[in-house]
């Protein structure tokens, strides 16, 4: 694989640097260094730290009671459920998005982009409020999916949706830079020697797309399952039936449940920390630097 | 493609190509941007449109919404800046130096990105609480944070920075160090360097971090309704206003804010657009 495809940010240190008209002072690298690990201190390890000290303040029994009350277990039930579907829709749309831009020049291309963007510039209780127009009683589809008994918002369906809306955009973000940077050269070979168009898509594309693709997917899937503001505008909040995990955590707080609260938390701070470090990984790898 | 090809071919919709599968994905991308994206968010617009100039008037100059839009677009400012400020050292610091924990760190400095917004509400609410870890320590001196507009500060900082880290950390990789040795041959001290060789072509860069730290503070929502006190009037933002309108049921009212956010947010980041165009012109092709 080529230096090329990198299209992720990670350091990169160069003996260059170290060049001496190119070297900071020593004060001044101590004050930045410092500076650096106090505020990650501070804003990033700290409040993972509270997540854990307050998931087990009140000893293990009491975290692992929290974790089994059916109300969690049915909030941890729906939030995979929502992400085994959005996941896939949103993985196969990246892909589909990624080689449409990246293969083909056609009219729209830019406002296409545009679109795939949009949802990274909304806020979420926007992206939940939209769904509440279209589908609420008063909405344009709203009466026509009540009268067939069938109820979007407020329930799951709205909430699918919503999640689909807010992470459209993950995959294809990672997708097409690195898509573009290959170029379309190795699958017209493929193609020229016979290869049908999925079996060029299986054997060239997606042997070298396959690290921004999986880290597409962790990012999306890291989303779909902490979505807070826009699955709770369409969320009915009601337990055990419509709370993911994230409106779960809200409640138990909001009830001065606070150990239950962090030890669902807790559950959602994993899952950040394994998203984090196979992405890490991944950078590490196509960086060619891990050690 | 130049005008004149365009011309030549007018009713050409792509230019052909040898890869199959456009109309596929073509297709499944379009369908799908349509109904999820634009069909909702055009559903907004329309909504919005039926309120009338005036019915749209009259709840923007409501004294609770004008104070949640003055709160999220001027802490967003404030926020944007203060990441600015921390992250441009941050990113430098992660990029050009080595020190134990490098690696760590510029790994969780994403962990703004990957942590629920709901979960990093709480642990900054617990934080800083008067009761809390940094909260208690503050409060000797004097400073409350959790409930108040500081309060609201801290979590959107907290959720902006590492776009400004993120966004500089290309950069500074490949900025050319031959030049920063030339100005010091030329004699020039390490600051004077620093701020005349090297930060010019970070500018763009440092204005699309804090640009993208302030669309995400505007719209910020789980993070920062914990640790605010949602008081309206005073710590009430934006988002949270909509919230409690949709729960009042007053439709109008939520949709009226919702599209004057879009708006602006929409018009804000144009004119940075316009600055990093300013910029480059000003600076050369950097």
């Amino acid at each position: 694989m080529s230096d090329a495809t990198i299209a992720i940010a990670g350091p990169q240190p160069t003996s260059r640097v170290d060049l001496i008209g190119a070297r900071d002072p020593n004060w001044l690298r101590l004050v930045l260094i410092a500076l650096t690990i106090l505020f990650g201190a501070a804003f990033l390890l700290a409040p993972l730290a509270v997540v854990a000290a307050e998931a087990f303040a009140k000893g293990a029994p009491v975290f692992w009671a929290a974790l089994s009350d059916p109300d969690a277990f049915a909030a941890i039930r729906l939030t995979l459920t929502i992400a085994l579907i959005v996941v896939p829709i949103n993985t196969a749309l990246g892909i589909a998005a990624a080689w449409t831009v990246s293969k083909f020049d056609f009219k729209g291309k830019t406002l296409l982009l545009t679109l795939l963007d949009l949802p990274f510039s909304v806020s979420p209780v926007v992206s939940g409020l939209v769904f509440v127009l279209v589908f609420g009683a008063q909405g344009l589809l709203g009466s026509w999916f009540a009268d067939r008994g069938i109820q979007v918002i407020f329930a799951v369906p709205g909430m699918v949706l919503a999640t689909l809306f807010v992470t459209c955009p993950f995959v294809a973000r990672e997708l097409i830079p690195v898509m573009q940077q290959f170029g379309s050269t190795e699958e017209e070979a493929a193609l020229s020697l016979g290869a049908s168009g999925w079996k060029t898509f299986v054997t060239v594309t997606l042997p070298n797309i396959r690290w921004a693709l999986l880290s597409g997917v962790l990012l999306c899937n890291a989303r779909a399952m902490g979505e807070f503001g826009a699955v709770s505008v369409v969320s009915g909040h009601i337990r055990g039936l419509t709370n993911t995990i994230p409106l779960q955590v809200e409640i138990l707080y909001n009830e001065y449940n606070i150990a239950a609260a962090f030890a669902l938390a807790s559950l959602l701070a994993l899952l950040a920390l394994v998203t984090l470090g196979l992405k890490s990984l991944l950078e590490w790898r196509v960086h060619g630097s891990l050690r | 493609m130049s005008a004149p090809e365009q011309a030549r071919a007018p009713f050409l919709f792509r230019t052909p190509s040898a890869i199959p599968g456009f109309p596929l994905t073509f297709a499944f991308t379009g369908a799908f941007l349509l109904l999820i994206v634009l069909f909702p968010l055009a559903t907004l617009i329309g909504k919005a449109s039926g309120l009338g100039v005036s019915g749209f008037i009259a709840i923007l100059s409501e004294r609770r919404v004008i104070s949640a839009l003055e709160v999220s677009f001027g802490l967003s400012l404030v926020s944007a800046l203060v990441s600015g400020v921390v992250g441009i050292p941050i990113a430098w610091a992660l990029t050009r130096y080595d020190f134990l924990g490098r690696r760590w760190l510029d790994a969780i400095v994403d962990l703004p990105f990957a942590l629920p917004t709901a979960v990093a509400g709480i642990a900054l609410s617990t934080l800083y609480a008067t009761n809390g870890w940094f909260g208690a320590a503050l409060a000797k001196v004097g400073i409350t944070v959790a409930f108040t507009r500081l309060g609201i500060v801290v979590a959107m900082v907290f959720v902006g920075f590492p776009f400004v880290v993120r966004t500089l950390q290309p950069l500074i990789e490949t900025l050319e160090v031959d030049l920063e040795e030339a100005s010091a041959s030329l004699g020039a001290g390490r600051l004077r360097t620093l701020w005349r060789v090297v930060l010019p072509p970070l500018v763009p860069a440092i204005l699309t971090g804090i640009a993208l730290a302030f669309a995400r503070g505007v719209g910020e929502y789980g993070s920062v309704i914990f640790i605010a006190g949602n008081l309206a009037g005073k710590t009430e933002i934006a988002p949270l206003l909509i919230v409690e309108k949709l729960e009042a049921f007053d439709y109008r009212g939520a949709t009226a804010i919702a599209t004057i956010m879009l708006a602006i947010s929409f018009l804000g980041l144009l004119a940075i657009n316009r600055t990093q165009a300013w910029t480059r012109r000003r600076l050369g092709d950097v």
